[in-house]
């Protein structure tokens, strides 16, 4: 059982952004993306969720592709969770979270009573339920986070792929998020996560893919994927990999001219 | 106000004020029965007057709050999507070539086809994967083209008649409108009212962006399909039997969005109904202010529109102010 994507090749306004990538998460594991800005990562997600058009390469859940499949079943495989954490009415956080329910519902169907059990669970899950009445648009950037991963969680997927989740979140915010995608993985899921803070990427995620120029350079777990060269082959930065309180940390040090 | 209470006050408000377009007239206020002639006007003059004040309000009102929820933005209007101007002016260019004096029922079918001809232009101007920016800025294109032509239309007036037909035409009315025209405009407004309401879930995931609409399984492209050929439909037909009538569309769904807690799929059906309340209370205010029947409907609604967006712009500077 995974969901995989196999040499993605992907052009954006004629520029190549994938070129050949290929990532597989399987259940019970966070695999972390990570790369230099403009290296690949939120389309080589958006491709493995599905919503980019590929112009070569395959996306498996199980060994079967995924292009045939319609958009509602797909949604009860995989949840996303963008990058931009915009929400565009100021709707509650209740009705939010229901969102995810919607690959479930048929189009004039009330909310079942599963949809409601699956809707408290993520609620409760994200600790957001004090405040389920309350406008999304009010709450701060990291209940706003909570929230959104809640309305990824309704989705009852076996995948998540989440874009930069913890950008913006101040440091207590950014463990409590990692903590609760772990906590998902070893509830069973397989999660997908781009970042840029090594230090999380190492100490949280069960494996490591490393991107540049659109492709995926190395892949392995975290020790032998962020290595000092590694880092200075793809982010041009020299780097110490070091252990405090038995914890990994890797601390870019400076730019290599 | 909450949501179940706004629901029944404006459909109240629809309800009353299609009973006071069957009641109000040049022949006075009162149910006009007794007499053939009366039953006449009932029928084949006030009747038609009120059915397609009801559907048209209800169509611009809900295509407003379908384009404020799939453009995501609350200025959104159905004139955005082009078809408006394209009914305008074909409409126009049917007085302009004199067809419209000439065949029955010309003009509203010149404005069908205008609607249509506009919404088509639109769709390939904007491609097939065209995103909502995308699909603005190919509306405007053509909205301004259409705009354009119609002036030229009047400019090139064959006679000060036709001139003055076709500007007051332009202003929108209800007035000497018959069951020809209802049966003309109705099942077009009926079927892409049906279209547009078939949205609403789509609309609500759309909340979260378009990426994550998708991913909720919100097929995109099916989308745009559906709110463009609703909206060309219901306002196309709209616009073709009654001229412009501008800014319900932008007023009703603002003023009930917030009962509808902001979710774009609730805000439906109290738009549609808030729509048909606005139009009827117009055309019946417009018949008692002036019952010879020289003020125009579209004036009505814009003089009402334009200070409540006054208001908006007050409310908007007083909350983003120091």
């Amino acid at each position: 059982m995974s969901l995989e994507a196999h040499a993605i090749r992907v052009r954006l306004g004629g520029r190549p952004v994938l070129d050949g990538a290929s990532l597989a998460v399987q259940p019970g594991e966070v695999v972390a993306v990570v790369g230099a800005n403009g290296a690949g990562k939120s389309t080589l997600l958006r491709a493995l969720a599905g919503l980019c058009r590929a112009e070569q390469g395959r996306v498996e859940i199980d060994g079967a592709g995924t292009d045939t499949r319609d958009r509602r079943s797909l949604a009860r495989e995989i949840a996303y969770l963008p990058q931009d954490r915009t929400v565009h009415w100021p709707v509650s956080v209740r009705t939010l979270v229901g969102l995810g329910r919607l690959p479930y519902r048929s189009a004039s169907a009330a909310e079942s009573a599963a949809d409601r059990a699956a809707v408290e669970a993520a609620m409760t899950a994200m600790d957001i339920t004090r405040f389920a009445e309350r406008s999304v648009t009010e709450l701060s950037g990291g209940e706003r986070a909570r929230v959104l991963l809640a309305r990824a969680l309704a989705q009852e997927t076996r995948y998540l792929v989440a874009d930069e989740p913890a950008a913006g979140l101040d440091p207590a915010h950014g463990l409590q998020l990692f903590q609760h995608l772990v906590a998902l993985a070893q509830a069973g899921k397989g999660v997908a996560v781009a970042l840029h803070d090594l230090s999380l990427a190492v100490r949280f995620c069960h494996r490591v893919a490393l991107l540049k120029d659109g492709k995926v350079v190395a892949c392995g777990a975290p020790g032998d994927v962020v290595t000092e060269q590694h880092l200075a082959a793809v982010y041009g930065i020299r780097a110490t990999l070091g252990r405090v309180d038995g914890l990994p940390v890797v601390l870019p040090v400076s730019p290599l001219v | 106000m909450r949501y179940v209470p706004a629901l029944v006050w404006v459909g109240l408000a629809a309800a009353i004020g299609f009973a006071a377009s069957l009641l109000v007239g040049p022949q006075g206020i009162g149910l006009p029965l007794g007499s053939d002639a009366a039953l006449l006007v009932l029928f084949e003059i006030r009747l038609p007057r009120a059915a397609l004040g009801f559907l048209i309000g209800g169509a611009l009102g809900l295509a407003g709050a379908v384009l404020q929820g799939y453009l995501r933005n609350p200025l959104a209007e159905p004139g955005l999507m082009g078809v408006s101007g394209g009914a305008a002016l074909g409409a126009v260019t049917a007085i302009h070539s004199g067809l419209a004096a000439a065949v029955p029922f010309a003009l509203p079918l010149g404005g069908l086809l205008g609607g249509a001809a506009a919404t088509f232009a639109v769709m390939v101007l904007a491609g097939e994967l065209a995103g909502p920016l995308t699909l603005i800025l190919a509306g405007v294109a053509v909205s301004s083209l259409a705009a354009a032509l119609t002036s030229l239309a009047l400019n090139l007036a064959p006679n000060p008649f036709a001139a003055s037909e076709m500007l007051y035409w332009l202003m929108g009315s209800l007035t000497d409108r018959s069951l020809v025209h209802v049966w003309l405009a109705s099942p077009l407004i009926v079927a892409g009212s049906f279209v547009l309401f078939s949205t609403g879930r789509a609309l609500d995931a759309l909340t979260l962006g378009e990426e994550a609409a998708e991913n909720v399984g919100v097929d995109l492209g099916a989308l745009r399909t559906r709110v463009i050929a609703g909206t060309a439909l219901a306002v196309g037909a709209a616009t073709a039997v009654a001229g412009a009538i501008g800014f319900v569309g932008l007023v009703v769904p603002h003023l009930l969005r917030a009962s509808a807690r902001h979710e774009p799929g609730r805000l439906l059906v109290p738009s549609f109904l808030g729509g048909a309340a606005l139009v009827l209370l117009a055309d019946v205010a417009l018949r008692l202010v002036s019952p010879a029947g020289d003020l125009r409907l579209g004036v009505v609604t814009a003089l009402i529109g334009a200070p409540f967006f006054l208001w908006l712009v007050l409310r908007t500077r007083r909350e983003l102010g120091p």
